[in-house]
């Protein structure tokens, strides 16, 4: 330990780039502005002052190309599933998927002709919050969620 | 066309809740009581002189003297198929009318009758009966809040005529009633699916329609997804 102790100067962090990198991706995430059915209501409100999503540094972007995450936030029709996909697939990577809602989780209480059951069925995702809708406490659980997991990402690591 | 004359004329009083008709009687006290003499025919409330009226109301169906039924039955004569009213009461009036005349008779009623709305047009499949399909029409008259609910049953394959023509706003609601039930509508000026892809296959809210699909919304959705779109197991 004496090869490093005491041999910097003030004002200088060590960390590994790993981590670096986790902690740079999961301060700004920006998720693309959409949502599909109730589940967007309690999105915007999480958004809004009383929920602030600012602080997380997340910032609702209003195209893909400039978004990271994808929060489906409500019930996918069978319609409106290619256009889900088509979202996600102009994200540019690294990016990572919200299921907002039973109905996007699962298809909620739609098991009907018309309803993609799970949203997973169309683009991969990290993490999914139960309810209908979720509350935005819960929503911001999820994206609590969301960036410990991209804390424990491998950026150089294989 | 002298019985619709008449027909327009005898309904007059009654849809504008008799203001002409009221006045002739004798005591102002009796007036108050008068008013709603009108609306006697219209059914539930048919007390009006005591001993003598009872007899001779039950012969004739309440809803007939309706001014609306009487219209149509003007019109019409012995083509209408049925009349009935799912409460009883006059506001839930529906008659079944032949398909042939729907349109002729839709025009009629906007033109002489002030149905000057379609609040709705919607299909229905009874696979029991032996014209399985029915299409539903809800005629409001906006200027006196009146409801007439026309239905007209189709056969297999049968087609409705379209009443785009009396009711722009029927252009939509043809078109739903076909993209749900397959059931074509004659001289529509763009009869296509509203709500479902353009290219699905089926109609949903046939009876005989499996209530979680049959399995085409899954396919459909893979068809339409690009195939440079990267495969979902790819990731990392």
């Amino acid at each position: 330990m004496g090869i490093v102790e005491h041999r910097f100067q003030e004002n200088i962090l060590t960390t590994t780039l790993d981590y670096l990198v986790g902690w740079a991706r999961k301060s700004a995430l920006w998720p693309m502005t959409f949502g599909l059915a109730c589940c967007a209501i309690e999105m915007m409100a999480s958004g809004a002052s009383r929920y602030d999503f600012d602080r997380f540094g997340i910032i609702f972007r209003a195209t893909p190309r400039q978004s990271d995450v994808m929060i489906v936030a409500g019930t996918v029709t069978y319609k409106m599933a290619p256009v889900v996909r088509k979202v996600y697939d102009q994200m540019p990577e690294p990016r990572w998927v919200i299921s907002m809602g039973s109905c996007s989780t699962a298809g909620g209480p739609f098991n009907t002709y018309s309803t993609l059951q799970g949203v997973d069925q169309v683009v991969p995702v990290d993490i999914y919050i139960s309810g209908c809708p979720p509350r935005p406490e819960a929503l911001m659980w999820g994206v609590l969620k969301l960036q410990e997991k991209i804390q424990q990402e491998k950026f150089l690591r294989a | 066309m002298t019985e619709e004359n008449q027909a327009a004329e005898t309904d007059q009083p009654e849809g504008d809740d008799g203001s002409d008709e009221v006045p002739p009687p004798a005591d102002s006290s009796e007036e108050t009581e008068a008013s709603p003499e009108p609306s006697e025919g219209t059914g539930a409330f048919g007390e009006g002189e005591g001993d003598e009226a009872p007899p001779e109301e039950p012969p004739e169906d309440p809803l007939e003297s309706l001014a609306c039924v009487k219209a149509v039955r003007a019109f019409l004569g012995d083509e209408v198929e049925e009349v009935t009213s799912f409460t009883g009461g006059a506001d839930e009036v529906s008659m079944t009318v032949p398909a042939g005349r729907v349109r002729a008779l839709c025009a009629h009623l906007k033109a002489e009758h002030g149905f000057n709305y379609l609040s709705d047009l919607c299909g229905v499949h009874y696979p029991e009966r032996e014209k399985p399909f029915e299409v539903v029409y809800q005629l409001f008259a906006l200027n006196r809040s009146e409801r007439l609910r026309l239905k007209v049953r189709l056969a297999d394959g049968e087609a409705a005529p379209s009443v785009v023509e009396v009711w722009r706003t029927a252009d939509w609601l043809e078109r739903e009633a076909y993209d749900m039930f397959g059931i074509e509508f004659e001289g529509h000026p763009d009869l296509r699916r509203i709500l479902l892809p353009e290219d699905w296959e089926g109609f949903p809210l046939r009876k005989d329609y499996p209530i979680r699909g049959d399995g085409f919304g899954l396919t459909w959705v893979e068809r339409q997804i690009p195939s440079t779109s990267r495969p979902m197991t790819e990731r990392k």
